[in-house]
């Protein structure tokens, strides 16, 4: 007996509906995705993904919305990475304890509790009206940066922490000054840690619907965007109107199971990415 | 040393546009539905009709939009809380290392899951699960959002409370098991009430989630307007309404500060939930070190 104390009846029995109860959530969960594999694997096809929807949306494929997920992705990650990688340098290595510290902590916090459509309101008001750039790539990808800006911040902080000290201390000791130090002995080691966090966050960029809703998207776009100041197709919100909107909902069952299952297909490659980079930063890097 | 100073400066001012964000954020929702509040007065919010669109007598009561919400928001967190924390414990407490490996990532899978594929997911299958268990005549109901709204909640309970769990220092669990507890009245008695503001914390971050989704619950709940408590019938949340009206309504309208009106209750409802659980979480690692 590995445990000297009596198993009871009722401690066997507890531990038991304990392991019943984890295995179905996991049960559910492994069904959700399996029900979305296996009924969107026989869409995909070279057709469906570099195709045009026709004849409202009933036939056709995803090109506009897949290429409109892919220019917002990058440019919510062109604004929102120089910034949340700075805020990380900046609270991890230089921010003292004090009142503004506690500031900046309490807006990042607040921002992470944010509702997506909130951020949707809030792009709306700012980007598309006040600033007046209507509904367009930019003022969605403006608005997408807000809201993935926390999680960006935080693990880019929590990467720059794990630098052992000592690393700070040797180049200051020889005389480098503090930029200097992050510079060469901080950044080149955190760096891979920050791009972490952030491929996590491109993840959830190219899955949200309610901040591009009110501040991006059309519901059918015959062309390409030509500009920032287009409006794009999204494969979020392109499978919301296929599964809401569509006059015809069982002819188009398969249609919709295929763009689930792409946009989920995008999230996991992208999630594996992050995960694979940590396992090697892992195994690279032991202090 | 110059240089040293302009990167200091730069670095400072990229920490700032965090603060402005959220500055801006509360502003823009103050002052789009303060011309709302200013032509209409507070009083006509209280109401118990939201008929915004109505020809003769639009109204703009956001009473039943706050009770959908509450209504999703009780039934989710009656199913997600229990559920999320029991899973908690067994994985920190009685799982094997190789079950938990393999379990845990399974059930963290669903927090990455975009909310439309959930919401799609529940209008092709657990909707007409739901329509027939039930005998109803639709199966866009309360009840289906609230289901909905527990997957996604379940994976945030769980990871933040069971490292709350492993947190709990060693020697409590020892001293128990010294004294002749066994490894159920340990977990119960000891680990668990050790961990509670943790867990508490846990809970209050999946409730922010769900209280904030927006497109499961907008796909799934059927979102008629009224005010009801009935988790079989349609409901309308706070958040499907913005996301389902703003689009057709003119800016400056009535109908368009009435909804940034309800953004910002969300907004604030959402902070209070962060606000406190971070208050908690910040004590509670004061007494981890």
């Amino acid at each position: 007996m590995s445990h000297p104390n009596k198993t009871s009846f009722t401690e066997t029995l507890c531990f038991g509906a304990m392991r019943l109860v984890t295995y179905s959530v996991v049960a559910v969960s492994l069904y959700i995705f399996l029900d979305i594999i296996f009924k969107g694997f026989p869409v995909l096809s070279w057709n469906f993904l570099t195709g045009f929807p026709s004849k409202g949306g009933s036939e056709g494929g995803i090109l506009p919305a897949l290429l409109g997920t892919f220019i917002l992705v990058s440019g919510t990650i062109i604004v929102a990475l120089p910034v949340g990688m700075a805020t990380a340098v900046y609270l991890s290595e230089y921010a003292r304890q004090g009142r503004w510290n506690n500031l900046l902590r309490l807006s990042i916090m607040t921002l992470a509790g944010i509702p997506s459509i909130v951020y949707g309101l809030f792009g709306l008001g700012l980007f598309v009206l006040y600033f007046n750039m209507g509904q367009s790539i930019l003022a969605g990808c403006l608005t997408l940066a807000c809201m993935v800006l926390p999680t960006i911040i935080v693990t880019s902080e929590e990467a720059l922490r794990a630098v052992p000290q000592n690393l700070r201390q040797a180049s200051l000791a020889l005389g480098a000054t503090k930029w200097t130090t992050i510079y060469t002995n901080v950044l080149p080691y955190a760096l891979p840690g920050m791009l972490t966090g952030s491929i996590i966050s491109i993840g959830r960029a190219a899955g949200e619907t309610a901040p591009i809703l009110l501040t991006a998207v059309a519901f059918f776009l015959p062309k390409l965007p030509q500009s920032l100041f287009d409006q794009v197709m999204a494969l979020p919100y392109h499978l919301y109107i296929l599964s809401t909107q569509h006059p015809d909902m069982d002819k188009v069952r398969p249609l919709q199971y295929g763009t689930a299952l792409v946009l989920l297909l995008i999230v996991f490659a992208v999630n594996s990415l992050a995960i694979y980079l940590r396992i090697s930063i892992r195994k690279k890097f032991r202090w | 040393m110059l240089k040293d100073k302009i990167i200091r400066y730069i670095l400072a001012s990229a920490a700032s546009i965090s603060v402005l964000v959220v500055l801006l954020v509360f502003y823009f929702l103050f002052k789009e539905s303060f011309l709302f509040a200013q032509a209409n007065g507070i009083k006509i919010l209280l109401g118990t009709q939201w008929k915004p669109v109505s020809f003769f007598d639009p109204s703009f009561g956001v009473l039943p939009l706050i009770t959908g919400s509450f209504l999703v928001t009780c039934i989710a967190g009656l199913i997600a809380i229990p559920l999320g924390i029991v899973i908690a414990v067994y994985l920190a407490e009685i799982a094997g290392e190789k079950e938990k490996e393999i379990l845990k990532p399974l059930i963290e899978i669903l927090a990455s899951l975009p909310s439309v594929v959930l919401g799609f997911f529940g209008l092709v299958v657990l909707a007409p699960l739901i329509q027939k268990i039930f005998n109803l005549n639709s199966g866009l109901t309360a009840l289906t959002g609230a289901v909905l709204l527990a997957v996604m909640a379940i994976p945030t309970i769980t990871s933040v409370s069971e490292d709350a769990l492993r947190a709990v220092p060693a020697l409590y669990k020892q001293a128990s098991l010294a004294l002749g507890a066994s490894r159920l009245q340990t977990i119960w008695r000891v680990t668990v009430p050790a961990g509670l503001s943790g867990i508490v914390a846990a809970v209050m971050l999946g409730m922010g989630r769900v209280i904030g989704e927006t497109m499961a619950v907008l796909m799934v709940t059927g979102n008629a307007p009224a005010l009801t408590f009935s988790p079989t019938e349609s409901a309308r949340t706070m958040t499907a309404t913005i996301a389902s009206e703003m689009g057709e309504v003119a800016q400056g309208s009535e109908h368009y500060g009435a909804l940034f009106w309800v953004g910002l209750i969300l907004l604030f409802i959402t902070f209070l939930l962060v606000a406190f659980s971070q208050r908690i979480l910040k004590k509670y690692q004061n007494f981890k070190t």
